[in-house]
């Protein structure tokens, strides 16, 4: 199966390619001017692994060379979400979101099967259902290709990011990162983390906040985003089962079989792009809403602090005691709580209107998509009709 | 009426039938329905006496069990029928009576003698006992129980006001445990014969009972009607007069007691009976309707009409049932046979059905492919029924609806079917007899079974060298053409299934789309949100209507012609029958002669004359038996070939269509999508 997966890949690497070019930059709006120009060509799958080739064109003198290219694993994609989040200078901004781990369950567990089977299976059926599982996994790495590279973009993309040292290293260094996996413990850590953070958010969520609107704007999307998934997904279950099921109708007449079976692969087109543009366009703008979030949430944990100092110094005053000190203390908060109210807004409202364009691109994308594959869907219509009408 | 009395079917095997039946038949889906209807078809029709409908089915139908469970819940409602009144008993005698059309006839009609019932035997005997001297007794009875207050005694009268002697019959009624209830309807059965047959001579009674069995649904308005004509010349005027003031007395009453008889009438049918059942009692309650408005001239077509009414109330939807199809053929026009251009007829599915075994029975021995009617299904029609809501029932009816179309279609397409008096008969005649064996639990459903069942044993019995390599060809690709529709028939729904879901996901999908885009604060993209909900909102109204597509135009061809290859594989069936009779016969013909040769040797020329004829008779018979083998032969072969050529114009038709409708979709698609093009453009 190792063996095989990779030839999967590599033979439908030109198709993957080309479809990239055009998808490229799909659901992010990127300014393709920025000095710093990356996209991964490639990405190889070696049993749970995925290799990705990233490929960089760059002017900024910061980088040795104007053009290379790394190979990095998903795992260092991970790394390099964690230590941006982890900067404390980067708090005021959006942290792109880290891309999803790829899953290559499905395909592989079938693929599984499909090898068992293989024996008892007529060779029709087996390579009927090879095409099948390929053009499956096909999708799956696409999806996961793709948003790897939006991540990278996003980044590249972004003035303050563009600049740091780990994303620049992450892209330049030709060794292997040798990024540890998480451990037991750590993975532990991350999820008290979380559970800390979410309890502070709730209680933070009492502290007067200025800018609310936005927060609660944010709140309301991601719920909407969340249910919007939930029906995507749903949707494109069906559209594929539907499709699974026209697959199986084997006619006696050929000739409608042979239409059937055009049809239903066409319908699948249809199915993987409207996941592609839509659901996908939804998941990630869902995690992009997360990630203001935590914006959100680090401004308020900001705002919050500020207001504990506040208290503090008016306690040292009335003590009169370290005065001088809680003063210095309340002022850090309020300048850190400025920067980041600050900086938080530009980079909603610049998030805001990259919503847009890349909603407007999407929904765009896929209005003709549909468009194109019903008219095509159309045309083999009109073809089968008209030669069944004239024998 | 006169016309049905005529062609009444032979009431005796239905009787063994109707026994054995319930046991028997397991498989049709109606059989829960079938098994109460075929005894009592003629019960069902009364919806009001609906009650005591039932349990006379049971009685007749052999479980005398049920019977007893359900007399005793319903002793009750009898009782208090029976208080009432003579015009309550009148309304439970007036179904009765049509109840008992059916079976008494049966049982008269054969065993005028007495072997009638042999699970029926109080019924019968005591009704048989009865004919020679009821009459006179019976018009006094009545009278006395229009005007009686005790509860026995009134149903003992009107039971037996016919003439039955009231001692007999409390015997045997009282011997079954339920007794009270069993008196009425058996009461009510026997006076309805009597009415019949006594006037008529017990000779006559059998075409009167016949039509009555007939006509169970009409049996009410039959009855009289008919009595009318054959009873009243028949000179017992005083019995008739009885009857017919009753069955009015009870339809005027029926307005004031109505009320209590339904309740008690639903009552007892929630006990005793399960969901097929009222399935079947409703589509009974249908029939009435339209029989009784053509007789209407009688008397006593009014009064099952208001009981119906108010069943039909419930039933509403059960109408369009009646109004079937009007197949407006443009063949009709041409064919002289035919009485006018453009003929509209009512016909119950059951007719459907009925015409089905009449035309089965006529023309599958000789080798025809009798196009099946469509199944039933109990379920759907218990959802009709019960289900108020209109969606599925809808389109149950409409399905229905559908299928009967394409049954008649095809039947009328068959150039032999077609000159088919009873195909005529149905599609010209305002009003049919009722079709009594079409229910599969019924007698001749039941008959059917055991035929099928012996049918199948032969098949594997019999082992023909096959002479023609066509036939074994064909009959191998029928059979796995059959496998692969079936295949493909359950992919179908499954696609239907599917596509269902996946519209109900977009409608969802929609939903959520159109609330993003209220908390959206970009108003372009905003409004593009809810656009796009729109069209998705479109989009899931195409899915639905692509569902049914695919199901009415693509599903329901294919399951017609798995049931057609059914067909086919019965004619097949019928040549190796054939085939199998002409071995017989020639291997008789082997024995008969070889008996001569051993008369010859030993020398007995007495019986040696009679071997000879033996030989004589049985070669003419070997011949004849070849003869018709090679006829069915060659009408399987021709009839083959035309199923052949009829499939594939039929497949060629239905595929473009469903083609085409698909087709549509896409067309629609493409519009709504271009139609949100521009809304998506117009983000800023």
């Amino acid at each position: 199966m190792a063996v095989r997966l990779p030839v999967v890949v590599r033979g439908g690497k030109e198709l993957l390619c080309s479809r990239f070019l055009q998808l490229r930059s799909v659901s992010v709006d990127l300014n393709n001017d920025t000095p710093l120009l990356i996209d991964i060509p490639d990405a190889l799958c070696e049993r749970d692994k995925v290799k990705f080739t990233i490929h960089t064109k760059t002017t900024l003198n910061s980088f040795q060379k104007p053009d290379f290219s790394v190979s990095r694993q998903h795992e260092d994609f991970i790394w390099l979400h964690d230590t941006l989040v982890e900067t404390e200078d980067y708090a005021g901004l959006i942290i792109p979101p880290v891309p999803p781990k790829p899953d290559f369950e499905s395909p592989r567990e079938k693929m599984h099967k499909l090898g068992e089977g293989e024996a008892t299976m007529t060779k029709e059926e087996y390579t009927k259902m090879k095409q099948e599982l390929e053009a499956e996994y096909l999708a799956v790495f696409k999806k996961t290709v793709q948003v790897h590279e939006i991540f990278l973009q996003r980044l590249s993309s972004h003035p303050a990011f563009s600049k740091d040292r780990n994303f620049q290293i992450f892209l330049e260094y030709d060794q292997d990162l040798s990024v540890r996996r998480k451990n037991a413990k750590e993975m532990f850590g991350g999820f008290f983390k979380n559970m800390v953070k979410s309890a502070d958010e709730v209680l933070i969520s009492g502290v007067k906040e200025v800018d609310e609107f936005f927060e609660q704007e944010k709140t309301f999307l991601l719920d909407y985003f969340g249910k919007i998934k939930d029906a995507t997904a749903k949707a494109e279950k069906m559209t594929r089962s539907h499709k699974s099921m026209l697959l199986a109708c084997t006619v006696t007449t050929p000739k409608i079989a042979e239409l059937l079976e055009k049809l239903r692969k066409l319908e699948a087109r249809v199915a993987s792009d409207q996941e592609l543009k839509l659901t996908e366009l939804f998941r990630y703008y869902m995690r992009d809403i997360q990630a203001a979030k935590d914006l959100l949430y680090r401004r308020a944990r900001a705002l919050a602090d500020y207001e504990n100092s506040n208290k503090a110094l008016d306690k040292a005053r009335l003590k009169s005691k370290d005065v001088g000190q809680a003063e210095e203390h309340q002022q850090q908060c309020l300048q850190k709580f400025d920067k980041l109210s600050e900086s938080g807004k530009k980079e909603l409202t610049s998030f805001k209107a990259r919503r847009v364009v890349a909603f407007r691109k999407n929904l765009i994308e896929m209005a003709e998509l549909e468009i194109k594959h019903a008219k095509s869907n159309m045309s083999l219509l009109h073809a089968c009709i008209e030669q069944l009408q004239s024998n | 009426m006169a016309a049905s009395s005529e062609r009444s079917p032979p009431p005796f095997p239905e009787l063994e039938d109707q026994e054995l039946e319930p046991e028997l038949e397991d498989e049709d889906s109606d059989e829960g329905a079938d098994i109460f209807t075929g005894s009592t078809l003629s019960s069902m029709d009364p919806p009001l006496p609906v009650s005591t409908s039932e349990p006379d089915k049971d009685i007749f139908s052999g479980p005398r069990a049920e019977p007893l469970n359900n007399p005793l819940s319903e002793t009750a409602a009898e009782q208090l029928k029976a208080v009432s009144g003579a015009s309550s008993k009148a309304k439970g005698d007036v179904p009765v009576e049509e109840a008992g059309s059916e079976e008494p006839d049966d049982l008269f009609s054969d065993p005028l003698g007495e072997s009638g019932a042999e699970l029926e035997t109080h019924t019968s005997n005591a009704p048989l006992l009865d004919f020679s001297e009821e009459p006179p007794k019976s018009d006094p009875i009545k009278k006395a129980a229009s005007s009686v207050a005790a509860e026995k005694k009134v149903l003992h009268t009107d039971l037996f006001g016919d003439g039955v002697d009231d001692d007999e019959d409390k015997d045997d009624l009282f011997k079954t445990p339920p007794g009270a209830m069993m008196k009425k309807p058996q009461a009510s059965l026997f006076r309805a014969e009597p009415d019949d047959i006594f006037p008529e001579a017990k000779t006559e009674a059998k075409p009167a009972t016949k039509a009555s069995a007939k006509q169970p649904n009409n049996a009410p308005t039959d009855l009289f009607t008919e009595e009318p004509f054959t009873v009243m010349p028949a000179a017992r005027a005083a019995v008739k007069p009885a009857a017919i003031p009753s069955a009015n007395t009870s339809s005027k009453t029926n307005g004031l007691h109505s009320d209590e008889e339904d309740l008690f009438a639903e009552a007892t049918v929630e006990l005793s009976l399960d969901s097929p059942r009222n399935d079947r009692r409703k589509r009974d309650a249908m029939k009435p309707s339209e029989p009784v408005p053509c007789p209407s001239t009688s008397t006593s077509s009014s009064k099952p009409q208001p009981k119906k009414l108010e069943e039909l109330e419930e039933e509403e939807k059960e109408d369009k049932f009646d109004l079937n199809i009007s197949v407006t053929n443009p063949e009709k026009t041409t064919l002289s046979m035919f009485r006018s251009k453009q003929l509209t007829v009512r016909r119950r599915f059951s007719d459907f059905l009925g015409l089905y075994e009449k035309l089965s029975e006529k023309h599958s021995p000789n080798g025809y492919i009798v196009p099946p009617a469509p199944e039933k299904s109990i379920l759907g029609m218990t959802k009709v029924k019960v289900g108020k809501e209109d969606l599925s029932s809808d389109e149950f009816v409409e399905r229905r609806r559908a299928a009967l179309e394409r049954y008649l279609q095809r039947v009328v397409s068959h150039p032999s079917l077609l000159q088919d008096p009873d195909v005529r008969e149905f599609l010209e005649k305002e009003e049919l007899p009722r079709a009594v064996s079409t229910q599969a639990l019924s007698g001749a459903g039941f008959l059917k079974m055991i035929n099928k069942a012996t049918d199948a044993v032969s098949k594997m019995t019999i082992k023909m060298n096959e002479s023609d390599v066509w036939f074994e060809e064909k009959l191998q690709e029928v059979e796995s053409e059959d496998q692969q529709l079936r295949k493909l028939h359950g992919m179908v729904e499954s696609l239907v299934n599917h596509r269902k879901e996946l519209s109900v996901n977009t409608a969802v999908f929609a939903k959520s789309v159109a609330m993003l885009g209220s908390s959206e604060d970009n108003t372009a993209l905003s409004r593009a949100l809810s656009q796009l909900a729109e069209v998705e909102d479109r989009i899931e109204q195409l899915h639905q209507d692509q569902a049914a597509n695919d199901f009415f135009i693509f599903a329901e061809l294919l399951a017609d012609y798995i049931r057609l290859l059914g067909a086919v594989r019965a004619c097949f069936d019928q040549r190796m029958k054939a085939w199998q009779r002409w071995q017989d016969g020639q291997n008789m013909l082997q024995k008969k002669r070889e008996a001569e040769a051993k008369l010859l040797w030993a020398n007995k020329p007495e019986k040696l004359q009679q071997a000879k004829d033996e030989i004589g008779e049985w070669e003419g018979r070997v011949s004849q038996y070849e003869r018709d083998f090679d006829r069915v032969s060659a009408t399987v072969r021709k009839e083959v070939m035309r199923f052949e050529k009829e499939k594939t114009r039929d497949f060629k038709k239905q595929i473009i269509k469903y083609l085409q409708s698909l087709l549509h979709s896409e067309q629609q698609l493409i519009k709504y999508w271009e139609a949100f093009l521009p809304e998506a453009k117009a983000i800023a």
